[in-house]
């Protein structure tokens, strides 16, 4: 029973990473066709067609490569950051401690949405790579924060005191016997920021600050919106379906976020 | 920071303990941090601006003398007139007067309507964001918590079960989709909800007083915007409420006053509920900070004339001063959101308070 939940959202998970990474090598050349513009779904296109004719399901398959990466690579990048400092804040303390913690809660309190406009106005985010880096780069606070909890309480474990009396180093404890013993918490916090990374990726995407330089899931958004899809039920999967792809892609990772809580709080599933 | 000056008797050492007596006191201490928060973040956006390369600065004075053929002098003085500060001078004068500046609530002036001051446009369009998000996480926060207790209670029945389902398909929906789903299924293809009319904070027509007709003209436009907050968030409460209500409910003090045979109802708002809604409270600034985030796609779906609307606007004209005055005139509600939570969190839960409070 407790993470069946978690299980499916992972399974659900892959499946949109296999399709992502898969579908791209089977999907037909987007053509451009004026005159087949917001067909509705027929058997040649299936989700029926947009503003410039092109078929929406290729697309949606096509789409989803650049917002997965992006957030994994996010993810990534922000909980590689609040390990190091989390776990370096908390088992060195002193004033490295102080410092860490006073930065995390300065960028903490700085809203990240913001910055990122301000930030995609004075500079074109038009790599993956660049997002990836950007989004990263501000959305580790969180995760630090329990990082460093979670090392406080851990290095008064007598294994931990055992690896001081015998002098194996800083590196060896932190990274041999206190984080392995973090990993499903740590796996649950990627998890979380990658989720806020697509969000925040899509969001710069549909308000046309990254600018659109190939089909994925927000641009679809952001043409669907602004060329008034929404006003023909024809092409009402325009917008539809990266709305629901994205929602999906976010239930999945929300629902295996769930079941590692209940993992780490057993309190949680008892019933 | 103690008046040295004025007191030039008081030894060192004495001097060194009250400053350090000072500085352990909880509210001294957290008011210095959120000043040290709003000035970095002055600082950081002035150097943004100012040194790194393609500057906005750069690029105005390059459009001004590739578009109207003016030389680079006066371009750069117009340059130096609209973004209130002259690239030939010392960085650090040029520093120490922004900052002044900021001080004295002076934020320059925005490029495109030159004369308006900065600080008179967030001003105008801030009011209707903290309105709208302020109103929105209070109902969230408010009725999460009561239905996460409730999902405490009833752990494992079909309330917990179907209420847990409903949040996190509400969690997992971006704040932004839900409202582009209101917006193309009742504002559009049924036809239900009049958009059109909502759009905007208030009516044409409609003078800003305070009245009844303009309270409740404010409320329309602002309802669909609030009901995403509240639907979009609710689902952290009552997970949030949920587990610690559990949480407390196996602690044995709960055991005792079941034990003293005192009534359900008591126990559930003197003994359980004090204790569980600690939690919340430092999540309701972390929350006010990513719905205030969040309040920019989302008013731009709506066309809701907030804070995020005139981001998005500023975003489009390239008009830097406003930008910058946004970043900081909102990081400064968020630090004193936050400061405010904090210190209502340190009444609530006096361990806090201590220097203990900081390991955690």
């Amino acid at each position: 029973m407790r993470s069946k939940s978690g299980f499916a959202g992972f399974i659900v998970f892959v499946l949109l990473v296999l399709l992502a990474v898969i579908g791209p090598l089977f999907t037909p050349q987007l053509v451009t066709d004026v005159t087949a513009v917001y067909l509705p779904p027929s058997g040649a296109h299936w989700l029926g067609t947009d503003s410039e004719g092109r078929d929406i399901l290729v697309q949606m398959i096509n789409g989803g490569r650049p917002v997965i990466l992006v957030g994994v690579l996010a993810g990534a990048i922000s909980t590689l950051i609040a390990i190091v400092f989390g776990s370096l804040g908390a088992y060195l303390g002193g004033w490295v401690d102080s410092v860490i913690v006073s930065v995390t809660d300065i960028v903490l309190t700085v809203p990240q949405i913001i910055l990122l406009a301000v930030l995609a106005s004075l500079y074109t985010l038009d790599s993956p790579w660049l997002l990836a880096v950007i989004l990263g780069a501000f959305a580790w606070p969180y995760l630090l924060r329990s990082v460093r909890a979670q090392v406080f309480s851990l290095k008064e474990r007598e294994y931990v005191e055992a690896a001081q009396l015998l002098d194996l180093g800083t590196p060896h404890i932190l990274f041999r016997e206190i984080l392995p013993n973090m990993a499903s918490f740590i796996m649950m916090n990627f998890v979380v920021t990658m989720t806020n990374a697509i969000y925040a990726l899509v969001g710069l995407y549909f308000l046309g600050l990254a600018p659109i330089v190939d089909d994925n899931w927000g641009a679809m958004l952001n043409k669907a919106w602004t060329r008034g899809a929404i006003f023909f039920s024809d092409s009402l999967f325009y917008v539809l379906a990266p709305i629901i792809a994205i929602s999906i892609l976010q239930l999945s990772l929300v629902t295996m976020t769930r079941s590692f809580e209940e993992i780490l709080n057993p309190r949680l599933r008892q019933s | 920071m103690v008046a040295s000056d004025t007191e030039p008797v008081v030894r060192p050492a004495l001097l060194r303990r009250i400053t350090a007596r000072i500085y352990h006191i909880y509210v001294v201490r957290r008011v210095l941090k959120s000043i040290l928060t709003v000035y970095l973040v002055a600082t950081g956006t002035f150097f943004l601006v100012r040194l790194l390369p393609g500057n906005p600065v750069e690029v105005y004075i390059n459009t001004q003398m590739s578009q109207y053929g003016i030389s680079y002098q006066d371009a750069a003085s117009q340059a130096a007139g609209l973004f209130s500060f002259n690239p030939n001078r010392p960085l650090p004068e040029q520093y120490w007067e922004y900052l002044t500046g900021i001080a004295h609530g002076d934020l320059g002036q925005s490029l495109l309507s030159p004369g308006t001051p900065v600080l008179h446009i967030v001003l105008e369009y801030l009011p209707w964001t903290v309105f709208s998000v302020g109103l929105g996480v209070l109902i969230s926060c408010g009725l999460g918590s009561l239905l996460g207790m409730l999902m405490a209670y009833r752990r494992g029945g079909w309330i917990d079960h179907t209420l847990s389902l409903i949040s996190s398909l509400l969690h997992s929906i971006p704040n932004y989709l839900l409202a582009m789903l209101i917006v193309v299924f009742f504002g559009v293809q049924l036809d239900v909800l009049p958009i059109a009319a909502m759009r905007g904070a208030y009516s044409p027509g409609v003078t800003p007083e305070f009245s009844l007709d303009f309270i409740s003209d404010a409320m329309y436009h602002a309802s669909l915007p609030i009901t995403v907050y509240v639907l979009t968030t609710i689902g952290g409460w009552m997970l949030v409420m949920k587990a610690s209500t559990v949480d407390t409910l196996g602690e044995d003090f709960i055991t005792v006053a079941r034990a003293r045979g005192l009534r359900d109802s008591r126990i559930a708002s003197a003994y359980v509920g004090r204790n569980a809604v600690l939690p919340v409270f430092p999540q309701l600034a972390i929350t006010l900070g990513f719905v205030v985030g969040g309040s920019i796609l989302v008013e731009q779906v709506f066309q809701y004339q907030g804070i995020g609307f005139l981001l998005l606007q500023s975003v489009q004209r390239r008009d830097y001063p406003v930008l910058q005055g946004i970043l900081l005139v909102v990081t400064i509600a968020v630090v004193a959101a936050n400061l405010v939570s904090d210190l209502l969190y340190s009444r609530l839960d006096p361990r806090v308070r201590g220097t203990a409070g900081e390991s955690s």
